[in-house]
């Protein structure tokens, strides 16, 4: 075609940039961080800010190795580091959380193309080689403020694990869900920051509350059907770092309203067939990322019925 | 049987709110005076190049037909000056189309042809011919003819009248309305009457209440609307609302499928300044000569609506309206949303320019095109319910099969999608590029459509 038939437009933007709105998922996180801070301590401010820091180094590196323009500055990869940092235990050897950050950035997204291009969420599949190397150290659980006495003996297990036992005394009740004050990765446990956090995204557009709310939905509704504590399911074992933050993820998520709603759909029917058929207790993680590996299907799916175009399924015969 | 009107607009898709910049809202209308050269391109419409009626030296007047084709998808050209033929060449026009064009050299005296006369219009074949004689062409894009429009495949029983401004900065549909509120009037029923229709629909904005009062007391005219067949619709403030298969929707809930017109769903769109020529057309004979524009933006001296000689070069227009007060960036002929970027300053405006706009250097800062995050802005912004994203993602790997899928071709252009993109990825003219691949159009389906008669060639 003839380039002079192209017009440049449009020569007036309605003002986003991929920059604000890495800015505006960070700003998001900030009630979740604070709420580690107090329930943790410092040194789960510390594995934040070693997580963010190594994420944005690995990415200029990797960018310098690749002979790639320098897209550090778009600050994704520093919402990777914070979302990455959130998923582990405060008792981690800080670290072992470079590993994490050089799965994530280095051989989940950079090697795939960069931003936009990978096919799983660099944070998750940081967590995931994380828990593969170190099992024990990625569940190794910390009771809430146990900074504050004798730290190191202070471990506890996550409230879905004690429903995994029956181990009911020890479940918490729902103050303690929404404030956090139970064991769990450092971002997993406070409720209330996240759906903060969430309004935060939603009130300035970055995302729409669709997956979230399918997400959450489906898995409280499993819930009711197969008799387990709603809350319980729904305010631990990162269900909510997950479906707001996670599952939300632009690149690994559909592009359409149709495919975003089977995409959530999928999260929350797997999470919770995990939590109920096997013996682990979270099972977040692992259904964002097999969901994630859809996506490309579900978009090839999910494709709106086009204005003026009729649906296969309705309305006139074939021709 | 009374016709069923629409208490509120029906449901669109997507769109996008944006600033109106309307700054030349209060300007009257200033004429243009004749500029010493005027360009005639051979071709303002889709269809065939019209073939040159004069030759080099030849004497013309204004209103004379100087370029006429067989083609019944094209529309003849008129000269909108009066003076003598210079020469007939190769010129660039506003779009960038390289074509013949005939250069009038003005005598500075606007004289019209001497034996002008009213076109004798009895039914609604001989208006669409007389309308075709007009030279009139629809706003945007490269001109459809409107008496297309005018003559379709079934008896269309809505008209609907498009008084919004397509594009922010715009003002002209505004001054139109407010400037020539008695030809809309006679407009109006002129063409509700030839076309036998009995609804119509003057469509105008919310944010704009001095129009929709001036043209409600148009709908309301009890002298010419007795039965009260005519009436207004604001609809929101939303980009592109002011688009034909959008504004179809949000009149009658009825969508005109890819590749077909507006009769095809039994409605005629006219434009506010369409209507107003028609009027005038019919009362004085003048075809198509000149042309309400908007001169504005930041670069713009003195901004203002002006009525150009069809013809005049770009350059001319903006000296009449005080030349550039800083040094212009962007330079473009339409809205700033759908617009073109100018190439050439002495390219002379044609029939479907709307506006010019020249941005300085500061406000033209190019905005870097990064990687796709997938966000999904441009899905949700799209009025035609495609996903720009993945149609651009299609068209670079050359995917064929997923262009056809994605219904590249079911694009309207209108640009929302490139103005929401955070990573300013230039999906409209990748998604052009992407339509004009061979194999990438959506084999026609019979059943879209109950009757298609022309559309085919044209949609």
């Amino acid at each position: 075609m003839d380039d002079r038939m192209l017009s440049g437009a449009p020569f007036l933007h309605a003002g986003s940039s991929t920059r604000r709105i890495m800015l505006d998922v960070i700003l998001s996180l900030t009630p979740a961080v604070i709420a580690a801070l107090v329930i943790f301590g410092a040194r789960s401010f510390l594995l934040i800010c070693i997580s963010a820091a190594a994420c944005a180094a690995v990415e200029f590196a990797a960018c310098k190795l690749l002979k790639r323009k320098n897209s550090a500055g778009d600050l994704s990869a520093v919402v990777t580091g914070v979302l990455l940092a959130l998923t582990v235990p405060v008792s981690l050897y800080p670290p072992l959380i470079l590993i994490g950050a050089v799965a994530a950035i280095f051989f989940v997204k950079m090697l795939f193309g960069g931003l936009g291009k990978n096919y799983v969420n660099p944070a998750l599949a940081g967590w995931a080689v994380l828990t593969l190397i170190f099992p024990g150290r990625m569940t190794a659980w910390t009771k809430a403020f146990g900074y504050l006495g004798s730290a190191d003996a202070a471990t506890t297990a996550t409230p879905l694990a004690n429903v995994s036992t029956i181990n009911s005394a020890e479940t918490p009740g729902i103050p303690e869900l929404i404030v956090g004050l139970h064991g769990g990765s450092i971002g997993e446990t406070c409720a209330g920051a996240l759906i903060l956090g969430g309004i935060y995204l939603t009130a300035r557009r970055v995302i729409t509350p669709v997956i979230p709310a399918v997400f959450l939905g489906t898995a409280a509704l499993i819930s009711l059907i197969a008799g387990r504590n709603i809350l319980t399911e729904l305010c631990s074992g990162g269900l909510l770092l997950g479906a707001i933050f996670m599952a939300t993820d632009y690149t690994t998520s559909p592009v359409t309203f149709k495919g975003q709603l089977i995409y959530a759909f999928g999260c929350g029917l797997v999470t919770m067939l995990i939590r109920i058929l096997t013996p682990l207790p979270e099972g977040t993680g692992i259904a964002i990322l097999l969901m994630n590996l859809l996506t490309p299907l579900i978009d090839r799916i999910a494709i709106a019925r086009p204005f003026g175009v009729r649906s296969r399924f309705r309305g006139g015969k074939a021709a | 049987m009374r016709p069923e009107f629409p208490v509120r607009p029906f449901k669109t898709h997507g769109g996008i709110r944006l600033p109106a910049h309307r700054t030349t809202a209060r300007e009257k209308t200033v004429t243009m005076p004749a500029p010493e050269i005027c360009i005639i391109p051979l071709r303002q419409s889709s269809g065939a190049v019209c073939r040159a009626l004069v030759r080099k030296g030849d004497r013309v007047w204004r209103g004379q037909k100087i370029g006429d084709t067989d083609d019944p998808f094209s529309v003849p050209v008129h000269a909108s000056v009066s003076g003598t033929v210079l020469q007939i060449a190769a010129t660039e026009s506003s779009s960038g189309e390289m074509g013949e064009a005939i250069w009038i050299q003005s005598d500075g005296k606007m004289e019209s042809l001497p034996n002008l006369r009213p076109p004798i219009v009895t039914d609604a074949e001989g208006f669409a011919a007389a309308i075709r004689e007009s030279g009139l062409v629809d706003p945007g894009g490269d001109g459809f003819p409107t008496h297309i429009k005018l003559n379709p495949a079934r008896q269309a029983d809505t008209l609907i009248i498009n008084a919004i401004e397509s594009e922010p900065y715009l003002t002209c549909a505004y001054r139109c309305a407010l400037e020539e509120s008695r030809s809309v009037l006679e407009g109006v029923y002129a063409i509700k009457s030839f076309l036998n229709v009995h609804r119509v629909i003057i469509a105008v904005e919310e944010n704009n209440p001095e129009a929709a009062k001036i043209l409600g007391e148009i709908a309301d005219n009890e002298e010419y609307d007795p039965d009260d067949e005519v009436r207004i619709l604001t609809l929101p403030s939303v980009y592109p609302q002011g688009e034909e298969k959008t504004l179809i929707k949000a009149c009658t809930d009825r969508e005109v499928p890819p590749g077909k017109l507006p009769g095809d769903v039994g409605c005629i769109v006219m434009t506010i300044d369409s209507v107003v020529l028609i009027a005038k057309y019919l009362k004085t004979g003048m075809p198509l000569v000149s042309k309400r524009i908007t001169v504005s933006g930041s670069a713009i001296y003195a901004p203002a609506n002006v009525l150009v000689p069809i013809g005049a070069r770009i350059s001319d227009i903006i000296e009449f309206c005080g030349g550039f007060s800083a040094e212009p960036g962007n330079l473009l002929v339409g809205g700033p949303v759908s617009g073109k970027a100018l190439r050439v300053m002495t390219a002379p405006i044609v029939k479907a320019d709307t506006a010019i706009l020249a941005f300085s250097e500061k406000d033209s800062a190019e905005r870097e095109e990064s990687a796709c995050i997938r966000c999904g802005r441009c899905a949700r912004v799209c009025p035609m319910r495609l996903a720009p994203a993945l149609i651009e993602k299609a068209a670079a790997s050359g995917n064929l099969s997923a262009l056809r899928r994605l219904h590249a071709d079911a694009c309207t252009y209108c640009g929302a999608c490139a103005c929401v993109c955070p990573a300013n990825r230039r999906l409209t003219d990748a998604i052009r590029r992407a339509a004009a691949l061979p194999g990438a159009e959506t084999p026609a389906r019979k059943n879209d459509t109950e009757r298609g008669k022309g559309g085919e060639e044209n949609g």
